[in-house]
């Protein structure tokens, strides 16, 4: 009774700190723009159904790619046994679906610890990659302190909650032996190779280990989680809305801007009368709330693996610009603006900027627009729109664009060609040899 | 244009030529390839010729939407005026800009890469390659342009034309999906580099001069100045050149 109590007041603070954070990162986004999400709807959940589900980008590294499957096939599969253990948790039994499942709660299990053994020994060779191989995209230069602490952070917790696993299916499967009380799961394979570290123990050792573990994997997986909405390790949940809000054109598609067409078109006298009157705003992005709420929402979905920086041609040769800290620099953005505002802060009239204090022209100046970074990511984040964003802030609110495009916006202006050639030679190639 | 459309007459298919294909060297070489093989191929063309300006591609990837739009908008008032629905063009850019981002601002046609056009050509058997047996023994390798690559999904065409060739054709570590930029492209092409270790046509150079090509294929303009500075640097012009596509079809069709 005072263990169910206990279960129902952990719960309850799980889902009180959750939504709590769920409503935090919500409005955070919601502090994005507007954006017309037009084309085909079975199309954008063909992309999450391949992407997020199917994991189709991350198999462009094959290695990473198979571990990362086992974790995330490990993850879906075993959160399934969390619904026993909540069942548990609030009714006070004791695997209540092993009677009813039979020998097939038998597979369940070893499908189960199949899948943690598989998820603990990816996690292993992970930590393997970051640590003592030194994948050179885990220690780049965004990759500041906490997030290489995160990344081992998540890591280790994942192992550990898998050990706990092993060891209350281990203990459990002694105390069958000695108490008809406990359903019988049938022999699981792993688990059941532990058994003899515990069977010369007193039978209350072994159900104070096994209650233990139990309390520890459950509430394991209840910090973890709020743990992870704090956490790059978010990708779990925001790489399926990420990849279905993803942009459908082509990837040399930029996205047009509305209020310029109507203010162009009536400089040239084209003026459409029934075009909505241009509406008040900044002209491109220097802080979060000029960008679309997807391209904050795709902050989120990051994981910080870094595959955008490790192909980006500017970042490979030297330059301050990474698209992974672009992504990175949004979120931490967001964040500080939200906790202000939780706080009664100013929030985002701070006197800080995305641009500015986070991001500098130098390094959104130094992207060659090649898309090898939207093309890399696993979840469809496209950083190349937000640095293309701040470039328009640049230029036509701070005219603060490097000196030789600003000739080069002249030359388009009264040559009509980027270089400064008379427009009457325009020709002259067809009468030369 | 103005000539064939005073006569009542209309083209087949209207050759954009761009900036670079009009005002920089080398290639106009290039430009003049082409309409050498559109000639050879009968293909009815025209050319808007002092008329043409400049898409605007370079004003909006530097950020600077106004000039970009007043760009495209006279320039759809140009092509609609002479009722234009198909174009093709050997820049990538350029072929981006008008395929992709002119129809939200009333420009619909129909917009094809000169490799994709080229490609076609040799298809339905209109190109003869007389001299392909001059690459005998040649290697080639293709460095894929962005524009065309992941922005818009175009890898084989370009490589399907240079198959025709009687050619070794070799690929780099990086190509088609991961392939390199050649450090042009989002208006690099008009400043210098932010400061870094390298420059990154050198980067992708090295990777072209590494599969032992001694031809380096391009289908874009950024690329040909790129790739060739590179070459230049590695003071490897003497042994390896860098070509357009319409250059080297030329060439094997005996037109150059």
């Amino acid at each position: 009774m005072i263990a169910q109590l206990l279960f129902i007041l952990t719960l309850g603070v799980f889902v009180y700190l959750l939504r709590k954070r769920v409503l935090f990162i919500r409005r955070a986004i919601q502090l994005g723009k507007d954006t017309t999400v037009s084309g085909d709807r079975g199309e954008r959940i063909r992309n999450m159904m391949l992407v997020a589900l199917g994991q189709q980008k991350m198999f462009k590294r094959f290695i990473p790619a198979v571990l990362h499957l086992f974790i995330y096939v490990g993850f879906l599969v075993i959160n399934l046994e969390v619904l026993e253990f909540i069942i548990d948790g609030l009714s006070g039994t004791h695997r209540i679906f092993a009677p009813y499942l039979g020998s097939f709660y038998s597979v369940l299990m070893n499908v189960f610890e199949f899948l943690a053994v598989a998820v603990l020994l990816a996690c292993v060779f992970f930590l393997i990659r970051r640590n003592v191989l030194k994948v050179p995209r885990f220690w780049s230069a965004e990759m500041t302190k906490w997030p290489r602490l995160d990344a081992n952070v998540i890591l280790v917790v994942e192992i550990i909650l898998m050990m706990a696993i092993l060891t209350m299916n281990a203990a459990d499967q002694v105390l069958q032996t000695r108490d008809a009380g406990y359903a019988s799961t049938g022999t699981i394979f792993f688990s059941s190779r532990l058994m003899p570290l515990l069977t010369n123990l007193e039978t209350p050792a072994l159900i104070i280990i096994e209650r233990f573990a139990w309390w520890f994997h459950i509430a394991g997986i209840f910090a973890f989680a709020i743990y992870v909405t704090y956490s790059k390790h978010l990708h779990i949940f925001m790489a399926f809305p990420n990849t279905y809000f993803a942009k459908l054109e082509p990837k040399g598609h930029i996205n047009n801007m509305p209020v310029v067409t109507n203010e162009v078109k009536s400089m040239l006298g084209l003026a459409d009368v029934t075009s909505p009157a241009a509406e008040p705003g900044r002209f491109g992005a220097k802080d979060i709330n000029d960008l679309a709420w997807t391209n904050l929402m795709a902050a989120y979905a990051c994981t910080e693996c870094g595959r955008c920086t490790s192909e980006c041609p500017a970042n490979l040769t030297g330059k301050k610009l990474s698209p992974r800290k672009i992504m990175m620099d949004v979120r931490d953005r967001m964040e500080e603006v939200g906790k202000s505002m939780d706080a009664g802060g100013p929030g985002l009239n701070d006197g800080k900027s995305l641009l500015g204090d986070y991001i500098t022209k130098e390094e959104i100046n130094a992207c060659t627009s090649c898309n090898a970074c939207v093309e890399a990511c696993p979840v469809m984040i496209n950083p190349l729109e937000i640095i293309l964003e701040m470039r328009r802030y640049v230029a036509m609110e701070e005219s603060g664009s490097p000196a030789s495009w600003n000739a080069m916006f002249q030359n388009v202006e009264t040559n009509f060609a980027p270089w400064k050639f008379s427009p009457s030679d325009r020709f002259n190639w067809a009468n030369e040899k | 244009m103005a000539e064939l459309a005073a006569r009542g007459e209309t083209p087949e298919v209207l050759f954009w030529v761009g900036c670079a294909g009009s005002f920089d060297d080398r290639y106009k070489r290039v430009t003049r390839a082409f309409v050498k093989i559109l000639e050879a191929t009968g293909t009815r063309f025209a050319v808007l010729g002092t008329e043409e300006t400049c898409t605007g591609d370079p004003a909006r990837r530097a950020g600077n939407e106004f000039l970009f739009q007043m760009q495209a908008i006279s320039n759809i008032q140009v092509l609609n005026g002479y009722g234009i629905r198909k174009i093709v063009t050997a820049c990538p850019h350029c072929f981006n800009t008008i395929k992709n981002e002119y129809p939200e601002l009333g420009g619909n046609y129909e917009v094809i890469h000169h490799s994709t056009f080229l490609q076609q050509l040799i298809d339905e058997g209109k190109i003869k390659l007389t001299d392909a047996s001059a690459f005998k023994g040649k290697k080639i390798t293709y460095h894929d342009s962005c524009y065309l690559g992941r922005a818009n999904t175009i890898y084989e065409a370009p490589r399907a034309v240079l198959e025709t060739l009687d050619a070794d054709l070799v690929e780099m570590k990086r190509c088609r999906t991961t392939g390199l930029c050649c450090g042009a492209g989002g208006a690099q092409m008009f400043k210098d580099a932010e400061r870094g270790n390298k420059e990154i046509n050198i980067e992708r150079t090295e990777e072209a001069l590494a599969t032992g090509a001694n031809t380096i294929a391009v289908a874009c303009p950024f690329c040909m100045t790129m790739m060739t500075d590179g070459v230049k640097n590695k003071e490897r012009e003497a042994d390896v050149k860098v070509k357009d596509l319409a250059e080297l079809i030329a060439e094997a069709q005996g037109l150059a």
